[in-house]
C-alpha cells in the first residue's frame, strides 16, 4: 500500500504543515522516508487540507434505479467532491425498509471502495407512513443503520412519527425527518407566493414545513428522542430550531447547498432542473439559511445529491422529478455562500461536512481531525480559480449550477489511506463498472 | 413576436396593432366570401393535451378564415399518462410540417416549454396553460371591451381609465391572469374579488385592488364586471362552505345586476355555470358581451396567428 507524504498543506485553512499518511492511518511525517519508492509525495503548498468530508443525505438511487445512479457511480462523484462517506437514503427501488436491503447496499458501497455507504433505513414500511419499517433488523445488520428516513415523504401521521422516535431512541438511532406537511402541498412544485402566483405553479407554503418542525421538536422534547431536521428551507424554520436548541432540544438540522445559494427566481423560465423538494426559498430564506448554518442553528450542510435521467426533466414543470445533484460541488458551493462571504472558517467547513455529520450519523473516525492514527480520511481543496460547474461522475445531469461559476477544485481525496482522487480526477480502483 | 405565450410580454403599442388587425379581420364578416388568402400553404398545427372544444374550434374557425391548413390533436389528460412527453408529442407533429403550433396543456409553463427548449422550430401560441395564462381569451376579451366601450371609433385606441371588476376563482385562473396583465398594459384600472381561498398568494404585489366585498366593489360603478367560471369540485366546501354561500356573496345575482349602471358590461369567458356566477337575467341582457366574446375570439385569434406567422417568418 502506498504512503503519502503531503507537504505544505494548509490544516484546516490555518496552520501550514506536513501530513503523512501509511497503511491507512495519519502517521508523523517524520517517520515517512520520501527517497522510497513507496513513499508518494504530494506538494500541497496552497491547498485548504479538510477531513473527509461526511454526507448525511444522499440519493444513490440503487437498487431499482440504476439508470439514474448506482452506489459506483455515486460513490465516485463523492469521492470527487472530497467525501468519504456518504448516507445513502432509503427511497430506492424496493425501499429499504428492511435488513436484507441496508445491507445489499452496505455492500455495494464496500465493493465500490471509494467511500464509507451507509444506508439510511426507511422510517416506515414502503414509505407509506404507516407501519414501523424493520428498523431494528436494520439497525442490527452488518451496515449497523443508525439513521431512518421516509425522505421525500414525511412521516406525517403524529403517532406513527411519535412511535418511531421512541423506538429508535433505546439504540441511539436517529429519525431524520423530511419536514412537509403533506395537505398544505398537494400538487405543490415551487415557493408559496408572488411568484407561483404569476408562473400559475401550485406553491409550497414554508408554513408546511414550518409546521411539521416545531411538531417534530415537541415530540421529540416529549419522548427525549433525537430529531434531524432534513433541508431546513425557510427562515422561519431557522427560527423555530433556534428557540427548540436553546431550550435544550436534541435537535440537529440540516441545510443543502443549493438552499445556500440559489432562489425561487431560477423557476421562472419553467425549467424543470431548478425544481426540487423543499423547492427554491426567497433570497431572504437563503440569508437566514447561511446565518443559521453560521450561528450553529442549523448544525451541518448535506446534498440531498438527488440524480434523474435526462427525461425526468426534460419536460413540462409539474410532470419533472423533484430533486438536484450536489456532491461533486458542494464544497465549492459551500465556499462561495459561506466561507467568501465570511460567515465561516475552513475550521467551521470541517466542522459541517465532516465532524458533525459524522456525530449525528454515528459513524466513527472523524472525532479529531488529522488524528495520528485515526483511518486517513483527507480532502485537499484549493481555494482558488473559479468555474462553471459540472458533474463529471454522477451518472445523471440534472445540475442546476451549469451556468453559475463556482470557485475552488478539490484536488485530492483519500478514504482510509487510499488516493480515491488525484489531481482533481477520480482514479480507477479497479471496482466493476 | 414569434411566439404567444402571455400577456405580459406585450407592448401597449404591440397589443393595441393587435387589436386593431382583428379588427380589421373582423371586416370579412361583411362580404360574401368569409376567407382570406393570408395564410394559405402554412399548415397550424392545434394541438390539444387538455380538450377544450370552444377554443379549439375558435382557433380551427381563425386559421381557416385565413386559408391555413389546419390539424388538429386531442388528448385527454396529461401526456405522461399516455406513454409520450410534451416534447415528443410536439415534435412528431412538427414534423408532419407545421409552422405554428397552437398548444393546450394542463401544465403551467407547457407552452414556454415548447417556445424555450429547443424543441421545436414552429411559432407557439398559448392557448391555455394550466394556471398561468391564457393570452387569446385575454386579447379577445379587450377587444369586446374596447368595441363596445369606444363603438365604431375603437382603432388605435387602449382603455385608459376604464374599470373593470374579474370575480370568481382567481387563483386558479389562467384567464384573469392574462387579463391583468393586458388590462394593465392598457390603462384599465382592475379590481380582483374573491373568497380570500380563492386568492392568489402574493396578490398583493400585482398591479391590482384585491377585495372580498363584491358589494363594494360594485358600488364604484366599474364599467366591466367579468365573471369567472367555478370549478364544481372547489364548490364541495374545499374552497368556500357552499354553492348557495358562493353564489350569496359572489354571484351576479339579478338584483345585484340592476344595481348597475346601465353601460356596466357584463363578461363571462365561458362556459358559463347560469344561475352560480350570473343570473340569466344578467346573462341573456343586452349589457352582456358572451355571445360577442365568443365572435371576436376568432378575429383576435386570426390576428395572433398572422402577426406570429410574419414574426416567425423573420426569425
Amino acid at each position: 500500500m502506498t504512503s503519502y507524504l503531503i507537504q505544505n498543506a494548509s490544516l484546516l485553512g490555518e496552520k501550514t504543515s506536513d501530513l503523512a499518511i501509511s497503511s491507512g492511518v495519519f502517521v508523523d511525517p517524520s517517520s515517512l522516508d520520501p527517497s522510497r519508492d513507496d513513499v508518494t509525495t504530494i506538494d500541497a503548498s496552497g491547498l485548504i487540507a479538510l477531513p473527509g468530508l461526511v454526507d448525511l443525505h444522499t440519493h444513490l438511487r440503487q437498487p431499482g434505479m440504476d439508470h439514474a445512479e448506482t452506489v459506483l457511480s455515486g460513490s465516485k462523484a463523492a469521492a470527487a467532491g472530497g467525501f468519504t462517506c456518504v448516507h445513502a437514503m432509503a427511497n430506492t427501488a424496493p425501499v429499504a425498509d428492511s435488513v436484507g436491503i441496508t445491507d445489499l447496499v452496505h455492500r455495494l458501497g464496500r465493493e465500490a471502495g471509494y467511500v464509507e455507504v451507509r444506508p439510511i433505513g426507511a422510517v416506515t414500511k414502503g414509505l407509506e407512513g404507516s407501519e414501523l419499517a424493520g428498523i431494528g433488523g436494520m439497525a442490527n445488520g452488518e451496515a449497523q443503520v443508525r439513521v431512518f428516513s421516509d425522505d421525500g415523504h414525511c412521516v406525517s401521521d403524529s403517532l406513527v412519527m411519535r412511535r418511531a422516535l421512541e423506538y429508535v431512541s433505546t439504540f441511539g438511532g436517529v429519525i431524520a425527518q423530511h419536514a412537509q406537511d403533506p395537505r398544505l402541498t398537494e400538487g405543490a412544485q415551487i415557493n408559496e407566493g408572488a411568484l407561483s402566483s404569476s408562473l400559475g405553479l401550485a406553491g409550497w407554503p414554508a408554513v408546511a414545513e414550518e409546521a411539521i418542525i416545531a411538531r417534530d421538536i415537541l415530540l421529540a422534547e416529549y419522548t427525549g428522542a433525537r430529531l434531524h431536521i432534513c433541508h431546513l428551507s425557510t427562515k422561519g424554520s431557522v427560527e423555530i430550531v433556534r428557540q427548540a436548541k436553546a431550550r435544550g432540544a436534541k435537535v440537529t438540522a440540516e441545510a443543502t447547498p443549493h438552499h445556500l445559494l440559489l432562489t425561487e427566481e431560477l423557476t421562472a423560465g419553467y425549467d424543470p432542473i431548478f425544481k426540487v423538494n423543499p423547492p427554491l426559498r426567497t433570497n431572504e430564506d437563503v440569508l437566514a439559511v447561511r446565518q443559521g448554518v453560521a450561528d450553529g442553528t442549523i448544525d451541518i450542510v448535506a446534498t440531498d445529491h438527488a440524480p434523474h435521467p435526462t427525461e425526468a426533466k426534460d419536460c413540462a414543470f409539474d410532470e419533472a422529478a423533484f430533486g438536484m445533484l450536489g456532491l461533486e460541488v458542494a464544497i465549492n458551493v459551500v465556499q462561495k455562500a459561506l466561507v467568501d462571504t465570511g460567515l465561516l472558517t475552513w475550521a467551521d467547513v470541517a466542522r459541517v461536512l465532516s465532524k458533525t455529520p459524522a456525530e449525528i450519523g454515528g459513524v466513527e473516525g472523524y472525532e479529531q481531525p488529522f488524528a495520528l492514527g485515526a483511518p486517513a480520511h483527507l480532502a485537499l481543496h484549493d481555494p482558488t480559480g473559479e468555474k462553471l460547474a459540472t458533474m463529471r461522475y454522477s451518472k445523471s445531469q440534472n445540475n442546476p449550477y451549469r451556468e453559475i461559476t463556482l470557485p475552488g477544485s478539490m484536488r485530492y481525496t483519500f478514504y482510509r489511506g487510499v488516493a480515491t482522487v488525484i489531481d482533481a480526477e477520480v482514479v480507477p480502483l479497479g471496482a466493476p463498472s | 413576436m414569434k411566439h404567444l405565450l402571455d400577456t405580459d410580454t406585450l407592448g401597449k403599442d404591440q397589443a393595441i396593432a393587435l387589436l386593431d388587425t382583428a379588427a380589421e379581420f373582423s371586416g370579412i364578416q361583411a362580404r360574401k366570401v368569409q376567407k382570406l388568402p393570408t395564410l394559405r400553404g402554412v399548415s397550424v398545427a392545434n394541438v390539444f393535451f387538455e380538450d377544450s372544444t370552444r377554443t379549439r374550434l375558435s382557433l380551427e374557425s381563425a386559421a381557416k378564415k385565413l386559408s391555413a391548413d389546419v390539424i388538429t390533436f386531442t388528448g385527454q389528460g396529461s401526456s405522461l399518462s399516455k406513454g409520450e412527453s410534451l416534447k415528443d408529442t410536439a415534435q412528431t407533429i412538427e414534423a408532419m410540417g407545421t409552422q405554428i403550433m397552437v398548444v393546450r396543456h394542463s401544465s403551467s409553463g407547457a407552452a414556454w416549454r415548447l417556445a424555450h427548449s429547443g424543441w421545436l422550430r414552429s411559432s407557439v401560441v398559448n392557448a391555455g396553460d394550466g394556471t398561468h395564462a391564457h393570452p387569446t381569451q385575454a386579447l379577445l376579451d379587450a377587444y369586446t371591451m374596447r368595441s363596445r366601450l369606444h363603438q365604431g371609433a375603437a382603432l388605435g385606441k387602449d382603455l385608459d381609465g376604464v374599470h373593470v371588476v374579474i370575480v370568481g376563482d382567481i387563483a386558479h385562473s389562467r384567464v384573469a391572469r392574462s387579463n391583468v396583465h393586458l388590462l394593465n398594459t392598457l390603462g384599465a384600472k382592475v379590481t380582483l374579488v374573491a373568497p380570500q381561498t380563492l386568492m392568489p398568494p402574493g396578490v398583493e404585489s400585482w398591479s391590482v385592488e384585491a377585495s372580498h366585498n363584491f358589494d363594494a366593489a360594485l358600488a364604484e360603478a366599474p364599467d366591466v364586471v367579468m365573471m369567472l367560471r367555478v370549478q364544481h369540485e372547489r364548490m364541495k366546501g374545499s374552497h368556500f362552505p357552499s354553492p348557495r354561500e358562493y353564489i350569496s356573496r359572489y354571484g351576479l345575482s339579478t338584483e345585484r345586476f340592476q344595481a348597475l349602471k346601465e353601460s356596466t358590461l357584463v363578461m363571462h369567458p365561458g362556459p358559463m355555470n347560469r344561475g352560480v356566477e350570473l343570473s340569466s337575467v344578467a346573462a341573456d341582457s343586452p349589457q352582456s358581451t358572451i355571445l360577442e366574446q365568443v365572435t371576436n375570439g376568432v378575429w383576435v385569434r386570426m390576428a395572433v396567428l398572422y402577426s406570429v406567422y410574419q414574426q416567425g417568418e423573420v426569425n
